[in-house]
């Protein structure tokens, strides 16, 4: 009809959220800038004050002007906002090499085990929530729903151990030390996956119910789909919305996860890089970490949005005013 | 089977030379409540339908005419089971099959029209997607064919340019083409019965009539039987060949349409008739000039309202002017969209109009600030459409009907007790329900209800917004006669905003027609009605169900 003005509706709210995104960048390196900054120690005197190394104060007073750590604060906001911009993420004080290079040796792994557990954990949450629905058997559906509450009270490293315990130690299915690659992630990316799933889980179970009440379900079977083609063919796709929201939040909970497995089962990534740096302190890279974190959970949730018109085109023509 | 069917058939009222396309034999359902007690709701039915017949099963809400119709098709609700009796089609039973078994027939030898085109579609596919459905479960035609199959369909329901429409979703389509969408799913693979549940109580009524013609016309070009199941002897009388009435679950009449309509033999059946506004002329009420003064005048009301950035506003109203003299009722009519409800609105101070005046008891009403507006709603009360849902469900009645008092008043708690009494007693209700939550009470005592509640400030001007149309007929015309007491009683007078100009000639004595927020006519009702000059209104007339066949 006014496919003209529907375009530059889309191009309009295109343009809004990626300004929303840039904002919430911003904002998320300020405040890591400010709270890293409050923090009492210094990574350089930790570093250099070692009475090991033997260093007079003058000479400490130079390494630290070489970092740039004498001048004002809000200079050195500037300066290190500068650096981001153009991509030079600055220098880790413990290992002594730029960060860039150590995000690009440790974020590949994260990557994966982060990717393969929120795919698995999708995967539970499906199979759950569809295994429920279409269950016979009013033990079985009551047994399934009652599976997502349990996987969700689990603490993370508590069921890495478990997993570890069981598997490795009493089942020596699993090597502990240097597995390979492939068998090496499954106990991680299960660890991840089951508490990320309960929440999925219980969302796509509500909303199947939802909108199995729905009198455009009935009428479906009245054109002799069975129970199984109307939820395949009907019900998930509106049942999915509210999954799809539930999804992106849930990402700060796979970043978190992934910080916890990667220390419980000794795995080097983004996770091992960040608790060694909270140990001596490296701003650096904890400044690194955070708008890395931050620019994830962004475009995740952009990519949500943009799904949203995508699979309900309800939406489609509302986008302009969605904002 | 056959020796069955002939040692029965000098027990059923009407032989019918073939075998009937449906057939029910003391078909008796139950539910299952919370404690798994069965409560049967369905008793003793038996009914048959001739191929190309229609049988209109007429009841009230709760009747049991949709459980008859689920049972039929076999999808009852989850707590429903059929406890006794055969459902017939073409001579099988299948009231044991197996939700197997009946996903063969469904779709292909029974279909349904569905009573809300808005909820019966899937808000995310296409409403092409819809009708290939059918094709896509009953048939192994490959993808090109089914489309095919598709367009022709949604051409042959009357939908313009199905090529483009079969791509469209459900929201870009409006209430008629979504229901003839769900008929071209129905009539796909020309079913031998098609069950139309209210298929068109959600439509407006000239969208009613063009959907029952297409019903008609398809039923002869196929000889497909239809089971029409209704709450409106109107639309029974027009289209249906014979007439069950339901009541409680049990069949109270059963015959062909001329001889239920004209020598009815149940007492219920005659309630019924004498109840539905649509079927009898005779109980138009008498005109009333009103006394001398004007309780509501309305000059050039336009009511617009923005639809965003750099797009012109939207006029929902367009120069509406009317009086209602005191004493008087003064009846809106229209369909959706027409403006009524905005115009109403405005009457009750909800919005402040773009252009025009309100005078409501000697007041203009446009000029009011915040606090003059407020001290204003004493003397205009609206009641809604909903009884269900205009009530909070966590108050005793006693506190709905007080509530405005609280809020406009200094009265003391023992005269509010008087009050709320003295109310009650005028809208026939009993004592006994003051202490009542609105759940315990029926439909047309929750509207009674809601009467009091507007009534509890003494106002001057009452707006009906289509204030009886989610009632039963005998409640409706119940409900119409206390609005009837009350304005003699009290003085009211009242805007009575309807769909239904059926309901029109029993309340009002001036009428408007609205179309498209324009005012297409007024005048006394017995002048529009005996002479309309718009062709809108001689249409809405036309249309109004029972018009066709009641007339002897």
């Amino acid at each position: 009809m006014a496919s003209g003005s529907t375009s530059t509706d889309m191009q309009r709210y295109l343009l809004n959220r990626i300004g929303q995104a840039a904002l919430v960048l911003w904002a998320a390196f300020t405040v890591a800038f400010v709270l890293l900054q409050a923090l009492p120690g210094d990574a350089l005197m930790i570093k250099y004050q070692n009475p090991d190394l033997g260093l007079s104060p003058a000479e400490i007073q130079d390494i630290r002007a070489s970092y740039g750590a004498d001048s004002p604060l809000f200079v050195q906001y500037l300066n290190t906002l500068g650096d981001f911009l153009r991509g030079n993420f600055g220098y880790s004080v413990q290992a002594g090499v730029p960060v860039v290079e150590q995000l690009a040796a440790s974020v590949p792994a994260t990557l994966s085990l982060a990717g393969l557990g929120f795919l698995a954990a999708v995967v539970l949450a499906l199979a759950i929530a569809f295994l429920s629905s279409l269950s016979e058997f009013a033990w079985l559906r009551n047994a399934l729903i009652a599976l997502p509450s349990i996987f969700v009270s689990v603490p993370v490293f508590w069921l890495g151990i478990v997993l570890i315990q069981i598997f490795s130690f009493q089942l020596k299915l699993i090597p502990v030390i240097n597995p390979p690659a492939g068998l090496g992630l499954i106990l991680p990316v299960a660890t991840l996956a089951i508490p990320i799933s309960a929440p999925l889980a219980q969302v796509l179970i509500r909303s199947i119910d939802d909108v199995r009440t729905q009198p455009f379900v009935g009428v479906a079977r009245s054109r002799g789909g069975s129970n199984a083609w109307v939820l395949s063919h009907h019900v998930v796709r509106n049942a999915i919305l509210p999954t799809l929201t539930i999804a992106g939040v849930l990402l700060g909970e796979l970043i978190g996860g992934a910080v916890v497995t990667e220390t419980v089962f000794g795995r080097t990534g983004v996770g091992q890089l960040t608790q060694q740096a909270v140990n001596s302190q490296d701003v650096a890279v904890l400044q690194a970490v955070v708008v890395l974190a931050a620019t994830a959970f962004v475009l995740v949730n952009l990519a949500v949005d943009l799904m949203y018109p995508v699979l309900d085109p309800r939406l489609k023509r509302k986008t302009g005013a969605l904002t | 089977m056959n020796g069955a069917l002939t040692e029965l058939a000098p027990a059923l009222e009407s032989v019918p030379v073939q075998v009937p396309v449906l057939e029910l034999r003391n078909l008796s359902v139950s539910y299952a409540d919370g404690h798994r007690t069965l409560r049967r709701v369905v008793h003793d039915v038996s009914l048959s339908v001739a191929p190309g017949e229609v049988l209109a099963l007429v009841g009230e809400s709760g009747s049991g005419k949709s459980t008859t119709a689920q049972a039929v098709i076999g999808l009852l609700a989850g707590n429903g089971r059929i406890d006794g009796g055969a459902i017939m089609l073409n001579g099988t039973d299948i009231s044991g099959w197996s939700q197997k078994r009946l996903e063969a027939i469904r779709g292909q030898k029974i279909s349904l029209i569905p009573q809300d085109p808005t909820s019966s579609l899937n808000p995310v596919l296409t409403v092409g997607a819809h009708v290939d459905e059918v094709l896509r479960l009953h048939t192994k035609l490959p993808k090109d064919q089914r489309r095919q199959r598709v367009l022709e369909l949604l051409e042959r329901v009357g939908i313009p340019d199905p090529s483009r429409r079969a791509k469209q979703f459900a929201h870009e389509l409006s209430g008629g083409m979504k229901q003839r969408v769900l008929i071209a799913a129905a009539i796909a693979l020309q079913p031998q019965l098609i069950i139309a549940d209210e298929a068109t109580s959600a439509l407006d009524v000239t969208v009613q009539q063009r959907i029952l013609d297409l019903v008609d016309d398809l039923r002869t070009e196929f000889g497909t039987a239809v089971l029409f199941v209704t709450h409106d002897l109107g639309v029974a009388a027009d289209r249906a060949d014979r007439i069950v009435v339901l009541k409680g679950g049990q069949v109270q009449e059963h015959g062909t349409t001329a001889d239920v309509l004209r020598t009815p033999s149940s007492p219920y059946t005659r309630q019924l008739l004498a109840d539905a506004p649509s079927i009898l002329t005779g109980n138009a009420r008498e005109f009333r000039a009103g006394g001398a003064d004007n309780a509501v005048e309305v000059r050039n009301l336009v009511q617009d309202f923005p639809t965003g950035r750099n797009l012109p506003d939207f006029r929902a109203v367009d120069d509406v002017s009317f009086n209602v003299p005191r004493g008087t009722t003064h009846a809106i009519v229209g369909e959706s969209g027409s403006g009524k409800t905005t115009t109403a609105r405005a009457l009750a101070g909800f919005h402040r109009p773009t252009e025009g005046t309100i005078v409501i008891a000697g007041q203009d009403v446009t000029g009011l600030d915040a606090k003059g507006l407020r001290r204003f709603r004493q003397q205009v009360q609206l009641v809604y459409q909903n009884p269900f849902t205009s009530l909070d469900p966590r108050q005793t009645i006693a506190r709905i009907i007080e509530e405005p008092l609280l809020n406009f008043g200094t009265i003391p708690k023992p005269r509010r007790k008087e009050v709320v009494k003295e109310l009650l007693e005028r809208v026939r209700l009993p004592e006994a329900l003051l202490h009542k939550h609105p759940h315990e009470l029926s439909g047309g005592q929750r509207q009674r209800v809601a009467i009091a509640r507007a009534l509890v400030l003494k106002p001057q001007v009452l707006i009906l917004d289509e204030a009886v149309s989610a009632l039963d007929v005998t409640v409706q015309s119940q409900i119409l006669a206390l609005l009837e007491d009350l304005q003699q009683e009290l003085e009211l007078s009242y805007v009575f905003i309807t769909h239904d100009l059926a309901v029109v000639r029993q309340i009002a004595d001036t009428v408007s027609v609205m179309s498209g927020g324009r005012q297409v006519e007024i005048g006394t009702v017995s002048e529009v009605f005996a002479n309309p000059q718009h062709p809108y209104t001689q249409a809405l007339i036309n249309a109004i169900p029972g018009n066709r066949k009641a007339q002897p």
